[in-house]
């Protein structure tokens, strides 16, 4: 019953909806205010949601009806599930087993998967030439998005968050030697989420919406908000690998700590793709595998060497 | 992936106007075009024919949103021409003045719909911001923010006082400091840079043999403006520069509209300094004189072509439109060639394209014969050629000789 | 000389800042002295010449004869396109423009309006309170 109420309740789908559009609001009007803009009011996230919900669906005829309805509530149920392993409120998560990072990274794959499914088959020109960069754009920032993750756990030597928190709450100075993975993993989450400069898969000057061009109606509100629950745990799981501290305190402190760290990963997300033009594919995967890969080595390296060093 | 065709328009969220660009894509790259126009065309020419001249001007005036002024001006030039108006000192100041403005407000629209394209928003804000502050003065020395209907035959409808000479001066200092930032945004930020250089690249020759015009013949290193090569207004006694650039690219384009600017503002400053007193216009009489003439005018997009043909009544008895955009066309189906999907809207909106103003298709037909097929363009040629050596005029040797001195010249 | 990020401490220092967009219809716009807004037609001063019948560009005036020197306009508010040339060609000054802009109506035919008497316009609004300039 615990584990029922978890999974769809808290920490589940509906409060990641519901953190997930509070997310989309800092986001949308912090990127309003510093264009110097007024920005949407508190509500606007959820205004959208149910005026997609309440609109009328389309579906191509030329497109595989049952993958294109499919897509949007399995990238919802990829991106909520992964939420169910990062630790929110204590150092242990709802569920926790041995390993359990590598299944949260490889969950948050999964939508992006859906992304590239739905709109492969809508058959929409747009959508497909859209699903193409969405997964060539995967290739490139998933390595890098990897090797910066798992840096930290190799350092604590586990594959555990609740683990990985132990370690950092033993050695809170250890947190300082992954800067650069934590940068690295920034900049790779802003093409998983598909931000400027890495929103090429949905460039809407060049591709219209790309994967999404021939969604409508409730199917793309569900997208939607897959992408906005991707965005929380995409948060969270950076909040939880590089910024682990505070998760000893009582669970009410914890839990507003934690939701303070995710808060302010949005932030960088929301600064950062204020200052940039969009790249093109070829120079994002140029990007990512000259400058983003290296960085993660050079943090793999650094983490070696620390461990060789200090912790022996 | 094997070849793909994707229509780019008639609608399209990166072209406000409707054209359509059919691109066979081999991947990602461009492989082939295929251009069409004429989704917009209004019959403003047409329509010119059954209006009184001061009509006629209302409705040039509307041929763009952008560019209004520019086209009315042309074509009042053209007017005044044929009437032989001697235009007062301060209705030409005044007429400058505004076409100035103009310029700033059509290179500040550009430089953020081009951040758009991009996927720099930021960009687009901030410099759609300071273009509101242009067009304030626009509707403060005019009455409107678009369609300023200042123009008149024979001089200009408004006058400036002195408060808002003050406050175009005052305002010159603040887009003077805001483009300067601007320049150093488009030259420093990289991701910019990444997007716009080597992109849409236009050689010299090219531009040449397409006629490409105004700041996308200028970033070829074309020195092409008609404010210096015909001199019309005031242009001829006021000090400027032709801003060229051999980057030949959509960063160059960028470059050369951003330091347009600046001498927009050098020109706006010795407009304001010199303003002389007198009036604003002269009286025009309702019934122009027969006779024809061509008027060039410096768009912000290129030059702008108005041909006017007189009969002695109150109505025109033609009017030719070239807007600067289809001189500019043939350039960028060249420009695509072998790009990247990416950056086809960035090189089209590197023109600064303005395809309603273009739209003018005349589809001629045989009236004579049952069937009404339509005249093609060879044909309409080889008949031309025929009627005039049937007047005693052969140009046959002269274009010869011309091609000839232009492939040299290019050479 | 390249740099990622040149925009950064441009988008900062306006982040506090009050922001730049206008706050219509909260806020009233500033509509400038000489804007061109709707006709307005003083019958007083009218002489029947129909000049700004003949010089407007879309034919969306009319001067009709309601009795002896008595005039009135009939405005087709959806044609006119707002140029200002019949106020500029009316001989005796009985044309002139208000900063009036909010015209939209849901019902077409409320966009003729029959002026008689200065300013009572069928469907004329309170006219906007133009603010000063923001410089």
């Amino acid at each position: 019953m615990t584990a029922l109420i978890g999974i769809l309740v808290f920490p589940g789908v509906f409060f990641l909806s519901l953190f997930g559009l509070v997310c989309e609001f800092v986001d949308r009007k912090l990127h309003a205010r510093l264009q110097h803009r007024v920005g949407p009011p508190w509500f606007q996230p959820l205004a959208d949601f149910i005026k997609l919900v309440s609109k009328e669906t389309i579906i191509p005829e030329e497109a595989d009806r049952t993958m294109f309805r499919l897509m949007p509530a399995l990238a919802v149920a990829a991106a909520a599930a992964a939420a169910l392993y990062i630790p929110m409120w204590s150092a242990k998560a709802l569920f926790s087993f041995s390993g359990d990072v590598i299944v949260v990274i490889y969950l948050l794959t999964i939508p992006t998967l859906t992304f590239f499914l739905g709109g492969w088959s809508s058959t929409s020109l747009y959508a497909m030439i859209g699903s193409v960069r969405c997964l060539t754009q995967l290739f490139a920032y998933e390595v890098p998005l990897f090797m910066g993750v798992l840096a930290p756990f190799m350092l604590a030597s586990t594959w555990n968050f609740s683990e990985l928190a132990e370690f950092y709450r033993a050695h809170p100075g250890y947190m300082i030697f992954n800067v650069i993975g934590f940068a690295v993993s920034l900049v790779a989450l802003m093409g998983k989420l598909e931000k400027v400069p890495f929103d090429i898969p949905e460039a809407e000057t060049e591709i219209v919406a790309g994967s999404f061009t021939e969604y409508s109606g409730r199917y793309l509100a569900l997208f939607r908000m897959a992408v906005d629950i991707e965005m929380v745990v995409g948060a969270s799981l950076l909040a939880a690998v590089f910024l682990p501290f505070g998760l000893g305190l009582p669970a009410g402190v914890a839990f507003a700590l934690y939701v303070i760290k995710v808060l302010f990963v949005v932030v960088l997300l929301s600064i950062l793709r204020t200052l940039f033009a969009r790249l093109r594919i070829d120079q994002m995967v140029d990007f990512c595998w000259k400058y983003l890969a290296p960085a993660s080595l050079v943090q793999l390296l650094i983490n070696l060497a620390v461990k060789g060093a200090l912790l022996s | 992936m094997s070849k793909v065709t994707i229509p780019i328009g008639p609608q399209h969220p990166a072209l406000k106007e409707p054209a359509r660009f059919c691109l066979t894509l081999n991947g990602e790259k461009i492989y082939e075009i295929d251009l069409r126009l004429g989704y917009n065309h209004r019959g403003i020419e047409k329509a010119c024919e059954e209006r009184t001249y001061i009509q006629a001007m209302y409705l040039v005036e509307r041929v763009c949103g952008i560019c209004s002024h520019s086209h009315s001006t042309a074509f009042i030039q053209a007017v005044e021409e044929i009437a032989g108006l001697q235009l007062p000192r301060r209705g030409l100041y005044i007429r400058t003045l505004i076409a100035e403005l103009e310029r700033i407000h059509s290179h500040l629209l550009w430089l953020g719909v081009a951040g758009h394209e991009v996927g720099f928003d930021t960009l687009l804000m901030y410099a759609w911001r300071d273009r509101e502050l242009v067009m304030d003065i626009l509707a403060d020395l005019t009455g409107n923010r678009v369609n300023y209907g200042i123009n008149t035959i024979g001089g200009v409808r408004r006058d400036v006082t002195p408060r808002q000479i003050e406050r175009v001066t005052k305002a010159m200092d603040t887009f003077e400091e805001r483009t300067k930032y601007y320049v150093q945004v488009a030259t420093e930020e990289s991701t910019l840079i990444a997007r716009l250089s080597n992109v849409g690249k236009l050689c010299y020759d090219d531009a040449m043999r397409l006629g490409a015009i105004g700041p996308t013949a200028r970033a070829c290193g074309l020195e092409r403006d008609a404010r210096k090569a015909d001199p019309y207004g005031l242009y001829g006694e006021l000090d400027f520069k032709v801003i060229t650039d051999k980057h030949s690219d959509v960063y160059g384009r960028a470059v050369v509209r951003l330091l347009e600017l600046m001498e927009s503002y050098r020109i706006i400053r010795q407009l304001c300094k010199g303003m002389p007193e007198g009036p604003i216009a002269v009286k025009a009489p309702r019934k122009i004189p027969a006779g024809e003439a061509l008027s060039r005018y410096e768009a912000p997009r290129g030059e702008d072509v108005h041909y006017v043909r007189g009969n002695g009544t109150d109505k025109p008895e033609r009017v030719k439109i070239r807007a600067p955009t289809l001189a500019n066309l043939q350039a960028v189906a060249k420009m695509l060639e072998d790009n990247y999907l990416a950056d086809t809207t960035i090189v089209i909106a590197a023109i600064d394209p303005c395809f309603s103003c273009t739209d003018r298709a005349v589809l001629l037909k045989k009236s004579r014969r049952r069937n009404e097929e339509p005249v093609l363009w060879n044909s309409l040629r080889d008949y031309g050629i025929a009627w005039h050596r049937k007047q005693g005029l052969d140009f046959g040797d002269m274009n010869r000789r011309f091609g000839r001195m232009m492939e040299r010249s290019s050479r | 000389m390249k740099k990622p990020g040149k925009m950064l401490m441009e988008v900062l220092r306006h982040a506090p800042k009050k922001p730049a967009t206008e706050m219509y219809p909260h806020v009233r716009p500033y509509v400038p002295e000489r804007f061109r807004g709707r006709l307005d037609f003083i019958p007083g001063k009218c002489i029947g010449c129909k000049m700004c019948m003949r010089d407007c560009p879309s034919k969306a005036i009319t001067i009709n004869k309601i009795g002896d020197k008595k005039f009135e306009a009939v405005i087709d508010l959806d044609r006119c396109i707002y140029c200002g040339q019949c106020v500029d060609s009316c001989p005796k000054d009985a044309l002139l423009m208000t900063t009036d802009f909010e015209l939209a109506q849901l019902d077409r035919r409320k966009l003729k309006i029959v002026l008689k008497d200065a300013g009572n316009a069928t469907d004329a609004k309170p006219e906007a309170e133009p603010e000063k300039p923001v410089a």
